[in-house]
């Protein structure tokens, strides 16, 4: 039983925080992409722009959690989602809008959202230094021990409060883009324009509302992400940097511009990782007696060793895309 | 008479091909106007061009006496200028009535806080806007495919639903780029019948791009003839028809 929990611990709880995470970025990638037709590479920096406003927001009002009593970092992502919000908008205004003005092919939005990448970093660490700092600024991670009610088991399930936010919130802002996309009257127009954009326009829709209004709702994503992510870890400048190619592997996994498919890519490829690095050894010990020597004395059979994680996600995509060209669910329009 | 869309010395080039070349030309109020003239005359840049689709060179648009010069689609759609596509647009992910229901302005649940805090509002619009979709899908004779996604209709089909989107709305001018191109005969007579009726009944002002002669000829008074990308000519069928130059430009010097 102990190597159950080893088990929920390493597998089950790790693979649904990582799952949860690139679900919510990939979300993002992918509403931009369904809207604009670009792969968006600063997603990844917008992310960290909103775990840095948390940093900044909690360390400038450390007592604002007490009040509900959650940690400060919480209460304040709302404003940091709006920041993160006018930021998003705020960078197509001025780096996306006069490309898409002259006409430009997708590729060159591409190269241009790398640019961005650059500058937003280079901003947050001269803001921030490039050294790791906590969110908890003057709360404690609360983690929970839940001892399993089993004969014989003595390891307990380890949970800490911001994994258990963080699995919440993605099911709120899933379950409530869903709602937005297929109830407003909004969601259905961008539906409408990633569907036909000069059809939409023809429509009455206005496309550049729709523009801002898919920027305002990735950058939230982007906010949401970055932020439960730090909590989870801790704020580094580049943390966020390297989750940007699982997250696009999870949005092409599941079907570039499908939402949905995005949360599944998300947690297909969090799950994949965790997996493929799970020391598999450890499951086996109960069957000692009854197993092959060989098979016993391997003391680490995980799939691939830590530091090769981040090539599963490309594994995944190339295993789901021979399958599958268009991803798990059939992409291109929300 | 008055003019609804007044095209005032229009330009426009691509690269080093002058498509429109100062055109002028009028579409009177309350009028079925239809616009012709051989391949290459220009005509879908015209329209494309006063549907805000196109920006132009040089020139002005006006619309009722407005000058709508360089407007987006969506601003002119709002002032009751609609469009249909040569090729037919949809939705395609949404079914045939969706499509239809897409169109309405100026609804409520628009905007985003009558959305999430006046949701009976909201509702009950849905429902005035889905009574409507319903009629116009029976009009149409789309009724059976209701429900089919719309990218799965068959060309005619998207015909049909693209004059069906101009009827979700009170619009006062209706560009129609070859509307009956695909579309078969019978479906075509309700398609000019309907058209006619749109026009008696609710005021509409019709421009008109066709290659069907006979439904220009049953259809439209005045015509007008683009060629090279000017007015070659204006007038009612029976004149274009017995004019030489149209003639020429039509079939050339061996007729």
């Amino acid at each position: 039983m102990n190597e159950l929990v080893f088990f929920i611990n390493n597998v089950v709880i790790a693979g649904s925080v990582t799952g949860s995470i690139y679900a919510i970025g990939a979300v993002g990638v992918t509403l931009i992409f369904s809207i604009m037709r670009f792969a968006h590479f600063a997603h990844g920096d917008m992310m960290t722009f909103g775990a840095f406003m948390v940093l900044l927001l909690a360390s400038a009002f450390p007592g604002a959690g007490a009040a509900f009593g959650v940690p400060a970092a919480l209460v304040l992502l709302p404003v940091a989602m709006a920041l993160t919000a006018l930021l998003a908008v705020g960078i197509d205004r001025a780096f996306y809008k006069p490309l898409r003005a002259h006409g430009v092919k997708p590729i060159v939005l591409v190269i241009g959202s790398l640019g961005v990448t650059l500058m937003l970093q280079g901003l947050i660490r001269l803001f921030s230094g490039t050294g790791g700092s906590s969110l908890y600024v003057d709360d404690r991670k609360e983690i929970f021990r839940l001892a399993l009610p089993f004969e014989g088991v003595r390891a307990p399930v380890v949970i800490t409060e911001p994994q258990l936010w963080l699995f919440g919130i993605t099911l709120v802002a899933v379950v409530g883009l869903h709602l937005f996309l297929t109830r407003s009257r909004l969601g259905k127009a961008m539906r409408a324009m990633s569907d036909n954009p000069d059809l939409a326009q023809a429509s009455g829709i206005n496309t550049n509302t729709i523009v801002a209004v898919t920027w305002v709702i990735a950058g939230g994503l982007a906010a949401i992400a970055g932020t439960l992510l730090s909590l989870d870890v801790t704020f580094k400048p580049d943390l966020s940097f390297f989750l940007l190619l699982p997250i696009f592997a999870a949005a092409i996994v599941g079907g570039v511009g499908h939402p949905f498919g995005a949360v599944a890519g998300g947690f297909v490829v969090g799950f994949a990782e965790t997996l493929a690095v799970f020391n598999w050894s450890v499951l086996l010990r109960p069957f000692r007696d009854s197993l092959p020597e060989w098979l016993t004395q391997a003391g680490n059979l995980a799939f691939v060793g830590t530091e090769y994680k981040i090539v599963v996600p490309f594994f995944i995509l190339v295993v789901i895309l021979v399958w599958r060209p268009t991803g798990i669910f059939k992409g291109k329009v929300i | 008479m008055a003019a609804i869309i007044e095209v005032q010395h229009v330009n426009k080039a691509f690269g080093g091909l002058q498509v429109i070349n100062d055109c002028s030309i009028q579409v009177e109020k309350g009028s079925i106007t239809g616009l012709i003239g051989p391949n290459g005359a220009g005509k879908s840049t015209l329209f494309n061009i006063i549907a805000g689709a196109l920006p132009l060179d040089s020139g002005r648009i006006l619309l009722d006496g407005d000058d709508i010069t360089n407007q987006p689609a969506n601003a002119l759609f709002h002032r009751g200028l609609l469009r249909t596509f040569q090729i037919a647009h949809e939705f395609s992910q949404m079914t045939a009535l969706e499509n239809l229901m897409m169109v309405p302005p100026a609804q409520s649940g628009e905007n985003l806080f009558a959305a999430w805090f006046t949701p009976g509002l909201v509702r009950s619009e849905e429902a005035e806007v889905r009574r409507r979709a319903l009629e116009v899908i029976d009009f149409i004779g789309l009724h059976h495919v209701r429900n089919e996604l719309a990218g799965n209709l068959s060309g005619g089909q998207k015909k049909l639903l693209e004059l069906g989107r101009t009827m979700m709305t009170d619009a006062r001018v209706v560009l129609l780029d070859e509307i009956a191109a695909g579309v078969n005969r019978t479906l075509l007579g309700d398609l000019v019948t309907n058209i006619e009726r749109l026009n008696r009944e609710m005021g509409y002002t019709f421009l008109v791009i066709e290659h069907d002669m006979d439904m220009i000829a049953r259809l439209c008074d005045p015509v007008i003839v683009l060629a090279q990308g000017s007015v070659m000519v204006e007038g009612s069928i029976e004149e274009i028809q017995n004019n030489p130059e149209v003639i020429e430009a039509y079939f050339g010097a061996a007729s």
